[in-house]
């Protein structure tokens, strides 16, 4: 007896579960039972689960019997005649959605070929198998897995045309690829999913070798030539907010030119840029820093202070200004009133992004690199024929990584680009490899897709045949002008006195446990200290007790609370987070002692 | 004359590196002055081989077991249809050695047998189904109540009892012996097992029979799987579970080639120094089973740290590291609120000699650069000037 549940509800059992099941799925297939209803059957648990519960996923598969696929060539014609829908196709049981249970117990061949008797389902195509993003990689079925991943990921990091009404939207971190243009080599899914109005990337020539060692390690040297004729440029967009809030009291935020008695004001010189109404005009070229919207706020706490100082009566001056390190035009200005009618100022700030050394870029095949060099058009190396690559690669990447789709879509890229029309490169069912090669003879190149080239530089020929070709390349959102920091000195928490961390704050890098440790090996006592002195303070002990003592810099006296003025007090110069564990200690309960000895 | 020559070498070299060189000299008939020749070189090779005063061994021995760490790999792979015994590796497996677990994730010995038999697998596959550890379970086939009689009765798998030779009485007897409050009898091919008190209950009755199930039988304790492996020309058992003690007390086991990966075993039977040598030796394993490389001295010196207290102590709070004399160290280390609280219970103190602390305090720390003083006689009125 077989235990038979619906929704995870014991509802029965039955004599022959593999009967059951069968009648189940025949009458789903009939058309009797819902088509929503999925049925699985568990021989180790011997039980039956029927799910008819939302939020399953579910995915539409061939139904197969007796080792014969249901769908016929018949119903291809059909189809393509517009006589039959996919809605009939479920209708007369010829594809059935199956959920992850189901699919558990279900046997699925991937072409029609594979089919043998035990198979129960097939897949409507073998890119199925594949995500939506990874069935975007050209020639995936020559990749490897892991790469697949990788270039699925890269595709979402791409530049592209997110939106055509971009200039009306305010989103943040937005960058948008100048000239975006849709691959030569395509997967029918590329434009199924409507990816040709979206495009993300650009058709360039790339050549696999190396280049002074300028891109070793993943790196790439790029043709600044391209770069001039805009390759892969892009813009990033940053939108500022400003509210006029409304606080208790009547009081609200003004927005506008504050006035030289505001609390905080700047120099009149960071207002510069503002208009009468406080705000700036767009096309304003703005550096890091720069007031965008004046503003000036309510003083803090209204009233209680009011006797003890004239100054605290003051407004507060609350300006937006631009992000550190970041500078740009100002794109748009926009005026409106948000849900709770409060008076809202967006301002939209636009950066100009050229390629530059350190920008990344990737192939769709989990290639990425960044780009090691800007190489001169004229010391680029060309072919015969004229033909200077946009962008070299080094074949170091190309053996442990084995990603052949990679090359092949160089062959395929290259026989599009010279006939002039796209290639299909769907997994499992792409134009062969053969028929590319052969269509570059056709064309007068030679069939591996190998050139003689002629170094830039000395305008000798290179010894090898270089592999040159065409491949859709796309710029990630990963750039250089985001992340480039550095600091000398800046500010410094509060409680540890040591630097603030972070890029937008100006803070510090940390050097960490694993690098100290690095210092301590090779026996850098001394740097090790230095490079740790950001918090040196110096403290006052009193000898007798080992507690920290005063030192009254106005009277130029020290003195210990304990032990009055009478004592030996010293001076030391500790790291201020040893002197915060002591105090930390202290609200312990615990008495931390500093017995001080002349260490030399 | 020459002995003087040699006694002038004591210290500078050590004892082991003189009588081979006496040796060596006598052999080689070698003159005096070749020997002087000899001795100097050597003095020299050994003084570069010694490492620097205030280097930080410590520090380097731990980041050179850190660096391939982050290489090794979790999954571990295995061969299909080839019979192993699975034993712990890779990362996991290190942890395991350096904080000396006393429970390890999988035991396992390599026991080899005396040359008259490790050729012949014959011979081996006996030994190794004598040292297998048999439970009741193994050799029965059903395990049932009487009820009315309120015993249990178990039917024997007469096929395992014949491999393994045992008869039903000796089941029996082995029964009697490892069960406590039973006594067990042979009827036929069944064997009965009824308890010793008075006053029976069905409840009890089922406890035994469940209990029976685990009884040891035969073999050797804790060891649970046997695999014979070819090992150049011999035969050599690869066991899951392990019991050293036991094990070389068999006869055809040659004791001084079997071996254990269980630290606290080997500490046991054969003492410390071979531990030191086993936590070496299985450290050594992990490394190059990953195809990574670390310089023995630095698993020698973890396992001398580990082993000179005179047992096997971790690298742990409750270890080596829990023995470390500064507070402010231990703190850094490990629940640091405990140390802390203890440390001012009894009042102790921290003289700083060592790096963490003075990391924390931002001093130079005691190593390299920071190791050597410069020590010079000042005026007395110098030191009096502290106190103002």
């Amino acid at each position: 007896m077989t235990d038979v549940f619906i929704d995870q509800r014991f509802v029965g059992s039955v004599e022959n579960p593999k009967v059951f099941a069968k009648k189940v799925r025949e009458e789903r297939q009939k058309g009797k039972i819902s088509g929503t209803v999925n049925l699985a059957y568990k021989p180790e648990l011997n039980e039956i689960h029927v799910e008819t519960s939302k939020g399953r996923v579910r995915r539409p598969l061939i139904i197969v019997e007796n080792g014969k696929s249901k769908f016929t060539a018949e119903h291809i014609k059909k189809i393509e005649k517009n006589e039959m829908t996919w809605k009939d196709l479920i209708k007369e049981g010829i594809i059935e959605y199956i959920d992850a249970a189901e699919e558990e117990g279900a046997y699925v061949a991937l072409s029609e070929t594979d089919i043998s008797p035990e198979h129960t389902h097939m897949e409507i195509s073998p890119t199925t198998i594949l995500g939506l993003t990874t069935s975007l990689v050209p020639f995936a079925n020559y990749g490897q897995s892991s790469r697949l991943n990788r270039g699925s990921k890269a595709q979402k990091q791409a530049l592209g045309f997110y939106t055509a009404n971009y200039l009306q939207r305010m989103d943040t971190d937005v960058n948008l690829l100048h000239y975006p243009q849709n691959p030569i080599v395509r997967s029918f899914t590329y434009e199924m999913s409507a990816q040709h109005r979206h495009p993300a990337g650009q058709n360039i020539i790339i050549a696999l070798m190396s280049y002074e060692g300028y891109n070793m390690q993943d790196a790439i040297v790029l043709n600044q030539g391209s770069i001039q004729r805009s390759l892969a440029r892009s813009t990033y967009f940053r939108p500022y907010n400003a509210e006029e809030l409304r606080y208790s009291g009547g009081l609200v935020d003004e927005i506008g030119i504050p006035n030289k008695e505001v609390k905080g004001y700047r120099a009149e010189h960071d207002y510069r840029l503002l208009e009468d109404d406080g705000l700036i005009h767009p096309e304003a070229t703005v550096g890091e820093d720069d007031v965008i919207i004046g503003k000036t706020s309510p003083p803090r706490f209204l009233g209680e202070l009011d006797e003890f100082s004239i100054a605290a009566n003051k407004r507060r001056e609350s300006s937006i200004t631009t992000k550190n390190n970041e500078v740009g035009k100002v794109d748009a200005v926009v005026i409106t009133d948000n849900e709770e009618g409060n008076k809202l100022i967006q301002v939209r700030v636009r950066h100009l992004r050229i390629p530059e050394i350190g920008d990344k870029f990737a192939s769709r095949h989990g290639q990425k690199g960044v780009v090691g060099i800007i190489v001169p058009e004229a010391d680029m190396p060309f072919t015969a024929s004229g033909i200077v690559p946009d962008l070299i690669f080094s074949p170091h990447s190309i053996p442990s990584r084995m990603t052949i789709s990679h090359l092949i879509e160089i062959v395929a890229g290259k026989a599009g680009a010279l006939s002039g029309r796209t290639i299909d490169g769907s997994a499992f069912a792409s134009e062969s490899e053969k028929d590319l090669r052969k269509s570059l003879v056709e064309m007068g190149f030679r069939e591996n897709g190998t050139e003689t080239m002629y170094s830039g530089v000395t305008g000798e020929r290179l010894k090898v045949k270089i592999y040159v070709g065409n491949m859709y390349y796309l710029r990630l959102k990963h750039m250089v002008a985001n992340k480039l920091h550095a600091r000398a000195s800046g500010r410094i928490q509060l409680l540890t006195r040591q630097p603030i961390e972070g890029r937008a704050k100006g803070g510090g890098l940390r050097l960490g446990e694993m690098e100290k440790d690095c210092l301590v090996a090779h026996g850098a006592s001394l740097l090790l200290k230095e490079r740790f002195d950001s918090d040196k303070t110096t403290i006052h002990v009193c000898e007798e007790c080992g507690m920290l003592a005063v030192y009254d810099d106005f009277r130029n006296n020290r003195f210990c609370h304990r032990c009055g003025s009478n004592v030996i007090i010293n001076v030391v110069e500790i790291s201020y987070a040893f002197k915060l564990l002591l105090d930390e200690l202290k609200a312990l309960g615990i008495a931390p002692r500093l017995k001080l000895r002349n260490k030399y | 004359m020459e002995e003087q020559l040699f006694k002038d070498y004591e210290g500078k070299l050590t004892k082991k590196i003189i009588e081979e060189v006496k040796a060596e000299v006598k052999e080689q008939g070698l003159t005096k002055d070749q020997t002087k020749k000899v001795l100097e070189y050597l003095k020299e090779e050994y003084d570069t081989a010694k490492i620097s005063p205030g280097e930080a061994i410590g520090i380097l021995t731990a980041e050179s077991f850190g660096e391939p760490g982050t290489q090794m790999t979790l999954n571990v792979f295995h061969f299909a249809g080839v019979a192993e015994v699975s034993v712990t590796q890779g990362l996991p497996r290190l942890i395991e050695i350096l904080d000396a677990r006393k429970e390890i994730s999988t035991p396992s010995m390599e026991i080899y047998l005396k040359k008259g038999v490790s050729k012949d697998m014959a011979e081996v596959k006996r030994v190794a189904a004598l040292i297998k550890e048999t439970k009741l379970n193994e050799i029965a086939t059903e395990f049932s109540i009487d009820l009315t009689k309120l015993q249990v009765e178990v039917q024997l798998n007469q096929h395992r009892l014949k491999d393994l030779k045992l008869k039903p009485d000796q089941v029996a007897e082995a029964l009697n012996a490892n069960m406590k409050g039973v006594k067990a009898s042979v009827n036929g091919e069944k064997i009965i097992i009824k308890t010793k008190a008075e006053e029976n209950e069905l409840m009890e009755t089922y406890k035994i029979k469940e209990k029976s199930k685990e009884v040891f039988i035969k073999g050797v304790k804790g060891i649970t799987q046997v695999l014979p492996v070819k090992n150049n020309e011999e035969y050599v058992i690869i066991t899951a579970g392990s019991n050293l003690k036991d094990v070389i007390e068999i006869e055809e086991v040659d004791e001084t080639r079997t071996t254990t990966n269980s630290l606290f075993e080997v500490l046991k039977v054969f003492g410390v120094e071979a531990a030191r040598q086993n936590i070496i030796r299985e450290a050594q394993r992990v490394i190059e089973d990953q195809g990574l490389d670390v310089d023995i001295r630095h698993i020698m010196f973890i396992a001398d740290a580990m082993t000179t207290s005179g047992t096997i102590k971790g690298i742990t709070r409750s270890g080596i590291t829990g023995e470390k004399k500064s507070v402010l160290a231990r703190a850094s280390f490990e629940t640091p609120l405990k140390h802390l609280i203890n440390a001012s219970i009894i009042g102790e103190e921290d003289d700083l000699n060592s790096v963490i602390e003075n990391v924390m305090l931002n001093q130079p720390v005691p190593l390299g650069t920071g190791l050597p003083e410069l020590v010079t006689r000042g005026k007395k009125e110098t030191a009096k000037e502290g106190k103002k």
